[in-house]
C-alpha cells in the first residue's frame, strides 16, 4: 500500500510517501526525515522523550501513526530556535541546569513549550511539576527542570504582556 | 506490529460499513491501540481511522442543560472546557488525574471509554489470558494480582477497567451514544460494560462495527455540581493508573443528603456504581458516620481475588474521604494535584 501524506514540519510543507501505514510520527521523524532531536525512550507512551507539538499541542509521537496525521503542523526541537537565537525555554534549561545526560531534554523542552502555551500552570511549581509529569528524567534533573519552566513561563508571559501593551 | 490495511472513511456510515468487516478495529488517537499492537496483543487486519470524521469533535450544551460530547473530543479539551467543568467538576478532575498532559491532548472520549485493562498477563502474549485468548486460562489467578478486582470478578478473569473518566461518568448516569449498521442507540454507561463471567473477551455491549459517537450527561446530573469530587490512589503522585478511586456526588439540603451518587474505579471489570451505598446515604446527615456506613455498603460484596484484600480496606477509606470532600464543597479552582490524596484537604475534612 502506498500512502502519500502532507505535513508541515518546522514551518516547511512536505509531501511524504509512506510505504507502510505502521510508521509512527516518531519513526518518521527520526528514521526517514533524519530529525533525530526527538528521542525514543520507551516507544510506549510512558516516558515523554518523544514529545513534539502537533497543531500546537504536545503529544507523544511514539503512539501516533503518521498516516493518521495527514495535514498536521508539526514542531520538533529542531524548529524552536529562530535565526540562531535559542527559544526562551531552551535558554532557561541551560541557565538552570535542567538536564544531565540530556537524553530526555528535547522531550522536556517541547513539553514545557506546550505547557506554557496551555496556560494552566502559571507560576505555581506544584502545577508545573504535575503538568510535566509525563516527562521522566532518569538523571533526576527535576529541580532544574521545574525552575527552568517557571522562569521561561515568566519571561514569555512578560513578553506577551508587553506585546499587548 | 502486524501489517494492516488503513482506511480513512469520510463519514460515520462509511466508518461503520468498513468496521463491520471481520478483523477491523477503529483507530482514534491510538494511545492504547498502538501500544497493544506493538506488543502483539491486538492484531487487527484493518484500521478504520475515525479521527478525520466530521461533526464528532463538539462539546454542546442542550436546551434542557444536558451536555453532549462528541467521541473525538480530546480528554484535555473536555477537562478544560469551562461550561463543562462548571457542571461536572468531578469529571474534569478525573480526566486531569489520568495519564499525562501529552496523552490527554491526544486521547479521545471514545478511546478512553474503550481502553483495555492494564492486567500485565493480558499484555504478555506468552501468558495464559482468557480475555486475549479465550479458553487459554488466567495467569493472573494465583499470579501477581495485587492490582486486580475485588468486585464482580469470576474464576475466568479478575481484571479491572483502568479508566478514570468513566468513574464519575458512571456516578452521574452518563449515556453512551452508539451508531451501527442498524442505526443509532443510547445505552446508559451502567449497562454498557459487561462483567467477565465466562466470556471475559466480551467487555461491552457493542456489536461488531458499532461505534461510539458521543456521550451525554443528563441535565439532572448537573444538580450535583456544588458537591462532587474524584479521589484516586496511585503508586506514585502522578502519571499512574488508579489502585482504587472513587467519584462522589451529593445533593445536600440543610445538612441532610437529599441524593447521593457514588462510583468506584480500579476494583472491577467495569466502573462500579455503588447503588447500595447511595441508598444508605439518601436522607442521612452529611456526617462522617454516614460516610463510613456508605463505605461499608459499597464493599459489602467485595472479595479478594488474590493478594488484594488491602483494596477492600483502602477502598472503604477512599469512599469515606471522597464523600467527606464532596460534602465540604467542590473547590473553586481545580487542585494543583487533581484527585490526589496528597492535595491539601479543605477545612473540616479529616484524614481517614
Ligand atoms: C503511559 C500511559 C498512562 C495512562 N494512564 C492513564 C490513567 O492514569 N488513567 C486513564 O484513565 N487512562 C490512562 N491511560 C490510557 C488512556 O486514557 C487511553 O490510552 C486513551 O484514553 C485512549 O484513547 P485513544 O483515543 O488513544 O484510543 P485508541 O487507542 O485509538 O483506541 C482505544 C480503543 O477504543 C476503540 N475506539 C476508539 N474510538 C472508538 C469509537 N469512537 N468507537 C468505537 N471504538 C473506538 C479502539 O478500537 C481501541 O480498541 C494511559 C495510557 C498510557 C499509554
Ligand atoms: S485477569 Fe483477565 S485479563 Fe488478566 S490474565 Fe486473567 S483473563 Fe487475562
Ligand atoms: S518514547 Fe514516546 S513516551 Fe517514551
Ligand atoms: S537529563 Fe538524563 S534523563 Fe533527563
Amino acid at each position: 500500500m502506498n500512502l502519500t501524506i502532507s505535513l508541515t514540519i518546522n514551518g516547511e510543507p512536505r509531501s511524504i510517501d509512506l510505504d507502510d501505514p505502521r510508521v509512527t510520527l516518531l519513526d518518521l521523524l527520526r528514521e526517514r526525515l533524519h530529525l533525530t532531536g526527538t528521542k525514543k525512550g520507551c516507544d510506549r507512551g510512558q516516558c515523554g522523550a518523544c514529545t513534539i507539538l502537533v497543531d500546537g499541542q504536545r503529544i507523544n509521537s511514539c503512539l501516533a501513526l503518521a498516516v493518521s496525521h495527514d495535514g498536521a503542523d508539526i514542531r520538533t526541537i529542531e524548529g524552536l530556535a529562530e535565526n540562531g537565537q535559542l527559544h526562551p525555554v531552551q535558554e532557561a534549561f541551560i541557565a538552570h541546569d535542567g538536564f544531565q545526560c540530556g537524553y530526555c531534554t528535547p522531550g522536556q523542552i517541547m513539553s514545557a513549550v506546550g505547557l506554557i502555551a496551555e496556560g494552566h500552570a502559571g507560576d505555581d511549581p506544584e502545577r508545573v511539576r504535575e503538568l510535566m509529569s509525563g516527562n521522566l528524567c532518569r538523571c533526576g534533573a527535576y529541580r532544574g527542570i521545574t525552575e527552568a519552566v517557571l522562569e521561561a513561563e515568566a519571561k514569555l508571559s512578560e513578553r506577551d504582556r508587553s506585546a499587548a501593551a | 506490529m502486524n501489517r494492516f490495511d488503513y482506511i480513512r472513511p469520510k463519514n460515520v456510515a462509511e466508518a461503520v460499513a468498513a468496521a463491520s468487516e471481520p478483523g477491523s478495529a477503529y483507530l482514534a488517537a491510538g494511545t492504547n491501540l498502538l501500544d497493544l499492537m506493538k506488543g502483539g496483543v491486538s492484531r487487527p487486519e484493518r484500521l478504520v481511522d475515525v479521527t478525520h470524521l466530521p461533526g464528532l469533535d463538539r462539546i454542546e450544551t442542550l436546551a434542557d442543560g444536558a451536555m453532549r460530547i462528541g467521541a473525538l473530543v480530546k480528554n484535555s479539551e473536555l477537562a478544560y472546557d469551562e461550561a463543562f467543568s462548571a457542571r461536572f467538576p468531578a469529571v474534569a478532575e478525573a480526566l486531569l488525574s489520568g495519564a499525562s498532559a501529552q496523552l490527554r491532548n491526544a486521547a479521545t472520549v471514545g478511546g478512553n471509554l474503550l481502553q483495555r485493562t492494564r492486567c500485565a498477563y493480558f499484555y504478555d502474549t506468552a501468558s495464559a489470558c482468557n480475555k486475549r485468548a479465550p479458553g487459554s486460562g488466567c495467569d493472573a489467578i494465583g499470579g501477581e494480582n495485587h492490582g486486580h478486582a475485588v468486585l464482580g470478578w469470576s474464576e475466568h478473569c479478575i481484571a479491572t477497567h483502568p479508566s478514570d473518566f468513566c468513574v464519575p461518568l458512571t456516578a452521574l448516569g452518563a449515556i453512551v451514544k452508539i451508531e451501527g449498521k442498524d442505526g443509532r442507540r443510547d445505552v446508559p454507561i451502567t449497562d454498557f460494560y459487561l462483567l467477565p463471567g465466562d466470556t471475559p473477551d466480551r467487555e461491552n455491549v457493542l456489536s461488531p462495527g458499532e461505534m461510539i459517537v458521543g456521550v451525554r450527561l443528563p441535565a439532572e446530573a448537573a444538580g450535583f455540581a456544588a458537591n462532587q469530587r474524584y479521589l484516586k490512589v496511585r503508586e506514585r503522585t502522578s502519571y499512574a493508573f488508579a489502585v482504587v478511586s472513587a467519584a462522589a456526588a451529593l445533593r445536600i439540603e440543610d445538612g441532610t443528603i437529599a441524593e447521593a451518587r457514588l462510583a468506584l474505579g480500579g476494583v472491577a471489570a467495569r466502573p462500579w456504581r455503588a447503588i447500595e451505598a447511595e441508598a444508605a446515604l439518601a436522607g442521612a446527615p452529611a456526617s462522617r458516620a454516614s460516610f463510613e456506613k456508605a463505605a461499608e455498603a459499597a464493599f459489602a460484596d467485595a472479595r479478594p481475588s488474590g493478594d488484594n484484600a488491602y483494596k477492600i480496606a483502602l477502598g472503604k477509606r477512599i469512599v469515606t474521604r471522597a464523600l467527606a470532600m464532596a460534602a465540604s464543597g467542590t473547590p473553586e479552582v481545580m487542585p494543583a494535584l487533581p484527585a490526589s490524596p496528597f492535595a491539601p484537604l479543605s477545612e473540616g475534612v479529616i484524614h481517614v
